[in-house]
């Protein structure tokens, strides 16, 4: 697992180097910063995503669950007039309950996870729309909620010495280097992380060995919700306003890119926390350096498409190769 | 009868890595003649006819048709030659219409090189007239029952002038009536000059339908009956055919009788039939029978790994609840499944994983795994089970199915059974690695469990076994004490018969 993560890590690098050479402004404090900040925000739920996946499943709904709790958020906050801590608890939960709803779909009426959580995809985006009567919500003035704010999308560890000046790193990013390591401890050396891979590894000979398989996939689809109930959180005050029409589309999509460019195999059983980080910093830097590169910013998905293709062909092309020698 | 055969296999031979699955076996069928070929489970039929169907390239040996010899290296040819074969899973898709499914392959094209559904109903409609199928062709597959799935097989056997029908196991999913229908089928078959060889474990049918009984042993020709000759015990005789000298090792154990108690255990499979059994601590109790007879079944649902199933267990005096897997196993009843890559082990993973996973909290504090602790109870069972791995870090996959199979085992070893079943625990396994396990049930069982074990291999089951409890379809017909018992009694027991020194299955 290791030579895997090397490899796309290599890649990365490269990626960076080039960009750096040819725009010198990709080190820039500013791009920097704004990076970190884009990668946590798309990292802690292509962490739960990825876990989904390990089990052999799949969670298209996280896209539409990131508008349905921006727009929960903004209206029991500016609307509502409930106290942050309470509509945070909310923004958390629902998608906790929607997870575990799906995982029991899944695991007891074994119901295809493709499909319900297609189904999840349209009625979660339908139920945003429809409480938010279609219109674009907001925090209003960013004074509001400065507490919530400042924890949602601040910064942390600013200092300056002599003339350099650090800004701090974005909250976003603080959140997923602690929840990754949090994720990698459970997926590498917990008890419920070995039933993880177990279980999308076999799931018949998991059930023989006496574990609860049910329960184990269920508290995937959970988790993913919980993750993707805070990265929620940062993504409504990142972007300050959720349209609920469009706040969240195709995320899914980037978390299971970055899942899979990250060595994760969509059979299931296989992943690593940090093959997942390492993945969604990559499709970042990549839109990056269509920015700073001034590709057509229209060629943005084709980019991403391009590059997640060789990586998975290279990675497939590699094993087979070691599999013959 | 022609003085030519239509079909004449010659010394043919076939070895596997380890095993001479048949060693110059010959065979011949004549033109409409029905030929029944019986033996044991692994007695060699099954590669005899994968040969015939072009599965498998002989090593040795000729194959004649109509006095000429052949080769058969695909499925193409032995089509060509007119053999078809019908397996007992039927090879049909269900979701396509009786005359697609016929012509499937080998679909007529009209003018528009689109397919000519006009032919291939006009075509399929006599066919099914024939084997007497009252249905029109255009109905979907997947609404027939299995009989007439399977002679929708026979009638594509028709379509393709197959002069030599082989048929493994027909009868295996059928009802008294339906098995009925097929052995006319069969005899109007003969009439009209097509061959069957028809592989069965029901005796009562192959004596009613065959002309003739050839029967395999060990993957040689244990001998041929005539049609006058063919009876029950005729056949069970040669199907056996030997006395083996076991040196038994009788059981030092101190047993104590009824310790495992299994009433009213009934499976999804056989929802008809329920059994009860009881085994003592210290005994190891065999369930003997023919492929199918349901033993994994029942197994599986006494330990909760059938969701339709059901059984009520005691263990000493206790009742026990299962309704999961995890229920029996933290009861501490295991079992080492037949199949050991799907159930018995996850082979992406490693020896060390693997050992440690039913019981992998033991290995834990607040939720973590020590890997420490984990590695050396691997290392433990790999020692005292002699498993020959490059270490606990190996991966299953990379093992010899005997090491894995100790594996398998090794990971209840650790959690101390109560009740250990192992089903086919040597199945694919070298004789060595065999010795090993069956020293190791004895130990197992001399220390106070109760070893249940299913085999298909007739001589293991006798070797083994304290008591044999021999089951036929769904059934215990009869339960044997293996100190009195021989290869035939169980034989008989397993095709259906009464044996006087059988007892009823939960008096123990």
């Amino acid at each position: 697992m290791m030579k895997k993560e090397l490899g796309i890590f290599i890649l990365l690098v490269v990626l960076c180097v080039a960009t750096a050479t040819i725009n010198p402004r990709f080190l820039s404090q500013a791009n920097l910063t704004n990076m970190a900040n884009v990668i946590g925000l798309f990292g802690v739920f292509s962490l739960g995503l990825g876990l989904v996946i390990i089990t052999g499943g799949i969670d298209l709904s996280v896209g539409s669950m990131c508008a349905l709790s921006g727009i929960v958020l903004s209206m029991a906050l500016t609307e509502w007039k409930w106290a942050w801590p309470l509509a945070v608890l909310a923004v958390v939960l629902i998608p906790m309950a929607l997870g575990w709803a799906q995982g029991a779909l899944i695991t007891r009426v074994k119901m295809q996870p493709f499909i319900v959580t297609l189904c999840g995809l349209l009625l979660y985006r339908g139920i945003a729309r429809f409480i938010a009567d279609d219109g674009t919500k907001g925090f209003g003035d960013p004074s509001n909620f400065a507490t919530l704010r400042a924890i949602a999308s601040g910064k942390i560890f600013a200092f300056h010495v002599g003339d350099f000046k650090f800004e701090g790193l974005p909250m976003p990013f603080v959140a997923l280097i602690v929840i990754g390591f949090i994720l990698w401890v459970v997926l590498h050396r917990s008890v419920y992380g070995r039933y993880l891979l177990a279980v999308g590894r076999n799931e018949e000979a998991a059930r023989f060995s006496g574990i609860n398989t049910r329960l184990v996939i269920t508290a995937a689809y959970v988790i993913a919700g919980l993750l993707t109930g805070i990265s929620g959180i940062m993504i409504a005050f990142y972007t300050n306003s959720v349209s609920p029409s469009n706040h969240g589309n195709f995320y899914e999509l980037y978390g299971i890119a970055a899942a899979v460019l990250g060595g994760c195999s969509l059979r299931g059983g296989e992943g690593s926390i940090i093959g997942i980080i390492i993945g969604t910093a990559l499709l970042q830097v990549l839109q990056n350096l269509v920015n700073l590169l001034g590709i057509p910013s229209s060629l943005n998905f084709a980019v991403m498409g391009a590059v997640v293709l060789l990586g998975v062909l290279a990675d497939q092309l590699l094993r087979q190769r070691a599999r013959t020698a | 009868m022609d003085p030519t055969p239509l079909l004449e296999m010659r010394g043919i031979s076939k070895r596997f890595p380890g095993v001479v699955a048949l060693d110059q076996v010959s065979l011949s069928v004549g033109k409409g003649e029905v030929l029944a070929l019986c033996g044991e489970n692994g007695a060699g039929k099954s590669t005899l006819m994968k040969i015939l169907g072009g599965v498998y390239q002989p090593d040795d040996g000729d194959l004649v048709v109509d006095g000429n010899p052949v080769r058969i290296s695909g499925v193409t040819d032995s089509m060509a030659l007119g053999i078809a074969f019908i397996h007992q899973e039927l090879n049909v898709l269900d979701n396509l219409d009786i005359a697609a499914n016929i012509f499937l392959g080998r679909e007529p094209l009209n003018a528009l090189k689109l397919i000519d559904r006009k032919k291939i109903h006009a075509d399929t409609g006599p066919l099914l007239k024939r084997l007497g199928l009252d249905i029109p062709s255009t109905t979907p597959l997947r609404n027939l029952s299995i009989a007439q799935q399977q002679m929708v097989e026979i009638a594509k056997a028709l379509s393709l002038k197959a002069r030599v029908i082989i048929m493994d196991e027909p009868t295996s999913s059928l009802t008294l009536t339906e098995t009925a229908r097929l052995l006319e089928v069969i005899a109007e078959l003969r009439t009209d000059g097509v061959s069957i060889i028809y592989i069965s474990h029901r005796l009562g049918e192959v004596s009613e339908c065959a002309d003739r009984v050839e029967v395999l042993r060990d993957g040689k020709n244990a001998g041929g009956l005539s049609r006058a000759e063919i009876s029950h015990d005729a056949i069970v005789a040669k199907m056996v055919g030997r006395e083996i000298q076991h040196v038994r090792v009788p059981s030092q154990a101190n047993q104590t009788p009824g310790y495992l108690k299994v009433r009213n255990a009934r499976s999804s499979r056989f929802p008809g039939h329920s059994i009860s059994f009881d085994a003592a601590r210290g005994e190891i109790l065999g369930f003997a029978g023919l492929v199918g007879a349901g033993r994994s079944e029942i197994i599986k649902a006494m330990v909760g790994l059938d969701p339709h199933g059901s059984a009520e267990v005691a263990l000493g005096t206790e009742t026990l609840v299962i309704r999961h897997a995890r229920d029996a196993i933290s009861h501490g009843i295991f079992l080492v499944p037949e199949d050991r890559r799907q159930e018995g082990l996850v082979t992406e993973m490693t020896v060390r994983e693997n050992i440690t996973l039913p019981d992998l909290g033991t290995y834990a504090s607040s939720g973590l795994v020590s890997k420490a602790r984990e590695t050396a109870v691997a290392t433990e069972q790999i020692g005292s089970l002699k498993i020959k791995t490059p270490g606990p870090e190996a991966l299953i996959r990379n093992l010899s199915g005997g090491n894995q199979q100790k594996v398998a085992i090794g990971k209840w070893l650790a959690m101390n059974p109560k009740v250990l079943i192992l089903d086919e625990p040597t199945r694919g396994i070298d004789v060595g690695a065999k010795a090993e396990i069956y020293k190791l049930m004895r130990t197992l069982a001399e220390s106070g469990a109760v070893i249940l074990v299913i085999s298909s291999d007739m001589e293991e089951v006798l070797h083994v076994s304290d008591r044999i409890a021999v089951m036929h379809e769904g059934r215990i017909t009869g339960v044997l004490d293996a100190a009195d018992c021989n290869e035939q009694n169980v034989m008989q027991l397993a095709v259906g018969r009464t044996v006087s020194c059988a007892k009823p299955a939960s008096l123990s």
